[in-house]
């Protein structure tokens, strides 16, 4: 089974029936097995930070959102996690494709990959990194935590986490 | 007509509606005037205020209006493609427009000038699209709220804000409140 596949059973498992995405490469496939889900409602958004205002009114109509993102969106949504996830305690587990680490090959990438720990530490954002393919194991106890704690939790995926560079 | 005259109009209206009400005077006016466990009032977040109420009204079977204004639609211009490709016939969008960000001193926006947000809108995809001055408001919200099709109304309205108390209810007693209202509405 591939690793998309694992993430969306894990997402699905826990009753995870709102997804917003914004595309990356890393996180095509994830997308792609998404949208053709019939336990998920799949809405794209254009902006991350306004995925992350569909995911907060989905929650609060009784649905279970998460947000599939790139990691450089982080810079853009410092607020919203602020201000409107954090400030009113609402949970969002967070699937960030982490551009930037061994194996990038567009140096610019490298720029928000060097602020994305210290950007989800200074917001203290629960963070889990996925370097090996294994490490998807832990997805359903991630947005199990999520869910239970009330919080953005990031999970970050590497280059490698996604097969090797 | 100022926005806080346009609520008041709509006030017997939207009472017992699911409302999402933007940031800043909006919130404070619509609290200040009507607090119903059935508002969530952001107290933060420019922008969303769309995005938040597009989540909700997919997410159950309610009709859901969000309280926008020209000035956070423009910050957040992304979320007319999203909610044309996305209809939820439960939901009404009203975008008080008067042309300025009024919480912030009344500085002009770019709605007050050349850019038209219905045609933006209708741009965008949207296929329910209704401008109207603000006294006629009230009517266009009683016309979306019989029907059973998703509407944005872009109410022109003037520039001017009323003194009002800021929110002092805490964010996520404003959440709680407002899910228990849901969760209620839907049983």
């Amino acid at each position: 089974m591939s690793i998309s596949q694992k993430i969306v059973d894990g997402l699905v498992e826990h009753k995870v029936n709102f997804v917003t995405t914004v595309p990356c490469k890393q996180l095509a496939g994830v997308i792609e097995i998404i949208d053709k889900t019939p336990e998920v409602l799949h809405v794209p958004s254009n902006k991350e930070d306004e995925g992350m205002g569909l995911c907060a009114g989905a929650w609060m109509g009784g649905m279970r959102p998460c947000i599939i993102m790139q990691n450089t969106a982080l810079g853009v949504t410092v607020n919203t996690l602020a201000t409107l996830i954090q400030f009113y305690q609402m949970p969002l587990p967070m699937i960030i494709s982490y551009r930037g680490e061994l194996g990038e090959r567009v140096a610019c990438q490298v720029e928000m990959a060097v602020h994305t720990k210290a950007l989800l530490d200074q917001l203290h954002i629960q963070t889990y990194h996925f370097h090996k393919p294994d490490d998807v194991e832990e997805i359903g106890a991630i947005i199990k935590h999520t869910f239970m704690s009330r919080k953005p939790t990031a999970i970050l995926t590497d280059s490698n986490f996604w097969g090797g560079y | 007509m100022i926005r806080s005259e346009v609520f008041k109009t709509l006030i017997p209206l939207i009472s017992d509606q699911l409302v999402v009400c933007n940031i800043g005077l909006p919130s404070q006016e619509l609290h200040m005037m009507d607090d119903q466990p059935s508002n969530f009032y952001m107290l933060g977040t420019m922008g969303l205020a769309s995005s938040i109420g597009l989540g909700l009204a997919l997410a159950q079977k309610q009709k859901v209006i969000a309280i926008d204004g020209d000035g956070s639609v423009l910050t957040n211009l992304g979320t007319l493609p999203t909610i044309a490709n996305n209809p939820a016939s439960n939901f009404i969008l009203l975008i008080i427009d008067n042309g300025s960000y009024g919480s912030t001193g009344d500085q002009p926006t770019y709605a007050g000038r050349k850019t038209s947000l219905a045609r933006v809108a209708e741009a965008c995809g949207c296929d329910n699209v209704i401008e109207c001055k603000a006294e006629d408001t009230a009517k266009v919200m009683e016309a979306a709220l019989k029907g059973d099709q998703m509407t944005i109304i872009v109410c022109k309205c003037k520039s001017g804000n009323v003194p009002v108390p800021v929110i002092e209810m805490d964010a996520p007693v404003i959440k709680h409140r407002f899910m228990q209202e849901v969760k209620r509405r839907n049983a």
